[in-house]
C-alpha cells in the first residue's frame, strides 16, 4: 500500500489539511456508499481527516481533481464504465475499492457463467438500447488498485479504519482471516458442525462480525476468500455429509462468485457435475 | 484457594442441593455452567441448576456435533463442548491497557473496572489439566499476566467426574481424565461431583447397573478449604448429608468404569499413541504427511481457538479518530493465520503444510520444551469442531509410518 504526500504517518494532531476524498459508483446496488455515510454518521469525528468534494449519494457538489483518495462503489459492466475506470484511477493519488462488486464483480457476475445477450432479451422491452458487456469484473481488473476492502456490503467499522489509517499513514487493520475466526471470538457456535449446512465462513475473509451464523444461517461468502483457502476440500467434506452438488454452486457463485478461488472452485464443480470431489 | 485438602469423606448431594449449589456461588460469583443453546452444550451464566443439559446428550464425531433428547442425560453426562476455561480466563478479545495523550506526553493506564470473579460447574478432568497448563503460560515463566492472575485468583471450580466418553475424547492417552483427579496432583477443583444417579447407554451408569429409578443424587468432595467451606454450609442447611457407605464405593467406581471403557478401546477407535512423540515429530519434519494433511486442512484456525490451551494472540492498538487516546487490544490469534508468522515485514509461513507442522509439532512436541508439558489434554475438541474432521490422532498415526525411503525431503 502507497503513503499518502499529507498523511502525519503516526497518531499526531489531526492535520490541518483534510485529506480530499471523492466516491464514485459504477454497476452497484449504493449499499456499500449507504455504509460510508452510516460511518460519518456514526463517527463525525472523521471529518475532521477527511473532506468529501465529491459524493454524489451525499450531495451535489462537485470539485475537480485531482484527489487525494477515490472511492470506488460497484463493478465494471458497460464499455463506459472501462473508460471512466481510467480517468478515475488518473485523477486519484489512492484508490480504494469497496463491496463485494467492485473487488470481485458482484452478484451481478453471476452473467459471466451465461450469455449476457440472453440475460439483456429477457430483462429489457427494446434490448438494442443496452450497451452491456459480457462480464461484470472487479475493478482491479482494469486499473490498478492500491486498497480493496470486501463486504457486501462493507462493514461501516473497517470503512472507518481504512479512512483514518489513510489519513495517518497506518496500516488498516483489515484481517484476512476466515469467518470462522469471528464466530468463535464471538462465541457462535458452528452451524456447519452442529447442523450439517454448507458454510462458506471457513474459506470466507472475515469481516462481518460472523453476521449470518449469529443469526443461525451460513456464510454466503459475502467477504470473499480468506487468504487460506482450500475449497475442494471443504466441498468434498460437504459433498460426503449430504449437501448435494447442485446446491453447492450456487453458494460458491453467489455473492463473491468471481473472485478467484471462488471462480475456480466454481468453475471445477460445473465441469464435472455429479462426481464427486477429489 | 486454600491447599488440597482432599480427606473430608464425601457427602451426598440431592437435586435441591446442587440447585442450592449454584445459589451460593451466585452470592459471589458469576456462575458459568454448560447448558443448552444453539445446537450444543455451550458453557453460559447460569442462575440455577434447572439450566443444565438434563435430557440432553451428545454426539460428537470429526466435524459432526449433535445434540439428541434422551431422557436417561443428567446434568453432566454431555462431554465437552465448543468452549473451556479459555473462552472465560483468556477471553478472544481483552483490553489491556488504555494510552492517553497529556501534557507531558503519552501515559499508559490500565483498564477500568475489575471483572465479576467466576464460578464455573461442571469442568472435567480435561479441563483442569488444560487450565494447568495455560497456568504455566500466563502465570509461569516469569511472565505474568495480571488479567489472567486476577482472575486465576478468584476462579471457583466445580468438577465432574465423566461417566460417559465420546468417541473424539481421548483423555485416556493424555493422562487427564476422566476423573477429575485425574488432571493431577495440584490441579484439585474446589469441590468434584459424581453423579450416582441413572445414565444414558454408554455411560459408566450403564456398565455399573444403576438402577434407572434411582432419583439423581452425586456424591460431592471438598478439594479445597474454600470448597470444603461451601459442604459444611449445604450440611449446615440440611441439603447435604452423609452418603452411605455402597454410595460411596460407586462414587469411585464410576470414574474407573468410564476409564475402563476407553482403556478397552480397540484399534481402529481413538487414541493417541504419545510413547517418545516429542523426538518422533522433531524427526519427521520433512514427512509426506504434511502435505497430505494440506490438502485436507481448510486453514481456517477453528482447532486452535477451540482448543483450551492454544494461548496465541496478537496486540493491537486502536487509536480514537481524534487520536488523544488509544485502546490496546489482544485478540486471540491462530498459527493457522498468515499473518501469525510474519516477523520483520514479512510472513514465513505460506504453505498450510508449514502451518499444520507448526501447530502439531509445538501442541505434542515444542510445548515440553517450553513448558514441560505436552499441550495436548485428549480433550478432542480440534476433532469435533474441524469443518472437515481432520483427526489429530490419525495425523499423529500417519506420522509414525516412516515416510517412504523414496520420497526423500520435502520440497
Amino acid at each position: 500500500m502507497s503513503t499518502l504526500p499529507d498523511g502525519d504517518h503516526g497518531a499526531g494532531p489531526v492535520p490541518a489539511r483534510r485529506l480530499r476524498v471523492a466516491v464514485w459508483k459504477f454497476a452497484s446496488c449504493d449499499g456499500c456508499q449507504l455504509q460510508l455515510l452510516d460511518a460519518v454518521g456514526r463517527w463525525p469525528a472523521l471529518l475532521g481527516r477527511i473532506e468529501f468534494v465529491q459524493f454524489l449519494e451525499a450531495s451535489s457538489r462537485v470539485e475537480p481533481g485531482p484527489y487525494d483518495v477515490g472511492i470506488v462503489e460497484g463493478s465494471v459492466s458497460t464499455p463506459q464504465d472501462v473508460v471512466r475506470i481510467r480517468e478515475v484511477r488518473r485523477q486519484c493519488r489512492f484508490l480504494l475499492t469497496i463491496g463485494a462488486c467492485a473487488t470481485s464483480g458482484g452478484i451481478q457476475a453471476l452473467r459471466n457463467w451465461g450469455r449476457v445477450e440472453d440475460f439483456v432479451a429477457a430483462v429489457y422491452a427494446s434490448p438494442d438500447t443496452i450497451e452491456a458487456l459480457a462480464t461484470s469484473t472487479g475493478i482491479a481488473e482494469h486499473v490498478p488498485v492500491d486498497f480493496e476492502l470486501r463486504g457486501c456490503p462493507v462493514d461501516t467499522a473497517q470503512l472507518a479504519d481504512v479512512l483514518v489509517a489513510l489519513a495517518t499513514g497506518r496500516t488498516p487493520r483489515v484481517p484476512s482471516t476466515s469467518v470462522c475466526a469471528e464466530c468463535k471470538a464471538a462465541g457462535v457456535v458452528c452451524v456447519a458442525v452442529t447442523r450439517g449446512i454448507p458454510c462458506l465462513g471457513p474459506v470466507t475473509q472475515a469481516g462481518c462480525g460472523a453476521l449470518c451464523p449469529a443469526h443461525g444461517r451460513e456464510c454466503f461468502g459475502c467477504f470473499g476468500p480468506a487468504e487460506a483457502t482450500n475449497l475442494p476440500a471443504l466441498s468434498a467434506h460437504y459433498e460426503a455429509t449430504g449437501t448435494p452438488r447442485g446446491r453447492l454452486l450456487p453458494l460458491v457463485r453467489g455473492i463473491c462468485g468471481w473472485a478467484p478461488a471462488f471462480r475456480a472452485e466454481a468453475e471445477r464443480l460445473a465441469d464435472a457435475p455429479g462426481e464427486p470431489a477429489p | 484457594m486454600g491447599p488440597p485438602t482432599d480427606t473430608a469423606a464425601p457427602l451426598e448431594l440431592g437435586p435441591a442441593g446442587l440447585d442450592r449449589l449454584v445459589c451460593i456461588l451466585a452470592e459471589t460469583h458469576r456462575v458459568i455452567g454448560p447448558t443448552v443453546a444453539d445446537g450444543a452444550v455451550v458453557l453460559r451464566e447460569i442462575a440455577s441448576a434447572a439450566e443444565l443439559p438434563v435430557g440432553w446428550i451428545d454426539e460428537q464425531e470429526g466435524g459432526r456435533y449433535r445434540l439428541h433428547a434422551d431422557a436417561s442425560a443428567g446434568p453432566f453426562d454431555h462431554v465437552v463442548g465448543p468452549f473451556s476455561l479459555k473462552n472465560f480466563l483468556f477471553p478472544p478479545r481483552e483490553t489491556v491497557a488504555l494510552l492517553e495523550r497529556g501534557a507531558e506526553g503519552w501515559r499508559s493506564r490500565p483498564p477500568e473496572g475489575a471483572p465479576r470473579a467466576l464460578a464455573v460447574v461442571g469442568v472435567r478432568g480435561c479441563d483442569l489439566a488444560a487450565l494447568a497448563i495455560q497456568d504455566r503460560v500466563f502465570l509461569g515463566s516469569g511472565h505474568v499476566d495480571p488479567a489472567y492472575q486476577a482472575r486465576r485468583r478468584d476462579l471457583i471450580l466445580v468438577a465432574v467426574d465423566c461417566r460417559r466418553a465420546a468417541p473424539t475424547c481421548f483423555c485416556h492417552s493424555t493422562g487427564s481424565g476422566p476423573a477429575a483427579c485425574d488432571a493431577g496432583a495440584g490441579r484439585v477443583a474446589d469441590l468434584t461431583l459424581v453423579d450416582l444417579g441413572p445414565g444414558p447407554a454408554g455411560s459408566a451408569a450403564e456398565d455399573l447397573g444403576i438402577e434407572p429409578s434411582a432419583a439423581r443424587r452425586f456424591a460431592c468432595r471438598a478439594g479445597t478449604l474454600r470448597g470444603a467451606a461451601i459442604l459444611g454450609r449445604l450440611r449446615a442447611e440440611g441439603l447435604a448429608g452423609s452418603l452411605a457407605p455402597a454410595d460411596s464405593e460407586l462414587s469411585a467406581a464410576v470414574p474407573r468404569a468410564t476409564a475402563a471403557r476407553l482403556a478397552a478401546r480397540g484399534p481402529g477407535e481413538r487414541h493417541l499413541d504419545t510413547e517418545g512423540l516429542r523426538d518422533l515429530l522433531f524427526d519427521r519434519l520433512d514427512h509426506p504427511r504434511w502435505d497430505d494433511v494440506a490438502a485436507r486442512c481448510l486453514a481456517c484456525t477453528n482447532c486452535t481457538l477451540v482448543c483450551p490451551t492454544c494461548f496465541c494472540a496478537s496486540v493491537t492498538e486502536i487509536p480514537a479518530l481524534d487520536a488523544e487516546r488509544v485502546e490496546r487490544e489482544r485478540r486471540w490469534e491462530s498459527c493457522f493465520s498468515l499473518d501469525h508468522s510474519r516477523m520483520h515485514g514479512r510472513a514465513v509461513r505460506h504453505s498450510t503444510a508449514a502451518r499444520y507442522r507448526q501447530w502439531l509439532t509445538h501442541k505434542l512436541a515444542g510445548w515440553i520444551d517450553q513448558f514441560g508439558v505436552s499441550g495436548c489434554t485428549g480433550c478432542g475438541r480440534c476433532i469435533t469442531w474441524c469443518p472437515v474432521g481432520i483427526d489429530l490422532t490419525a495425523e499423529v498415526a500417519a506420522l509414525r509410518a516412516p515416510p517412504p525411503a523414496s520420497e526423500g525431503g520435502r520440497a
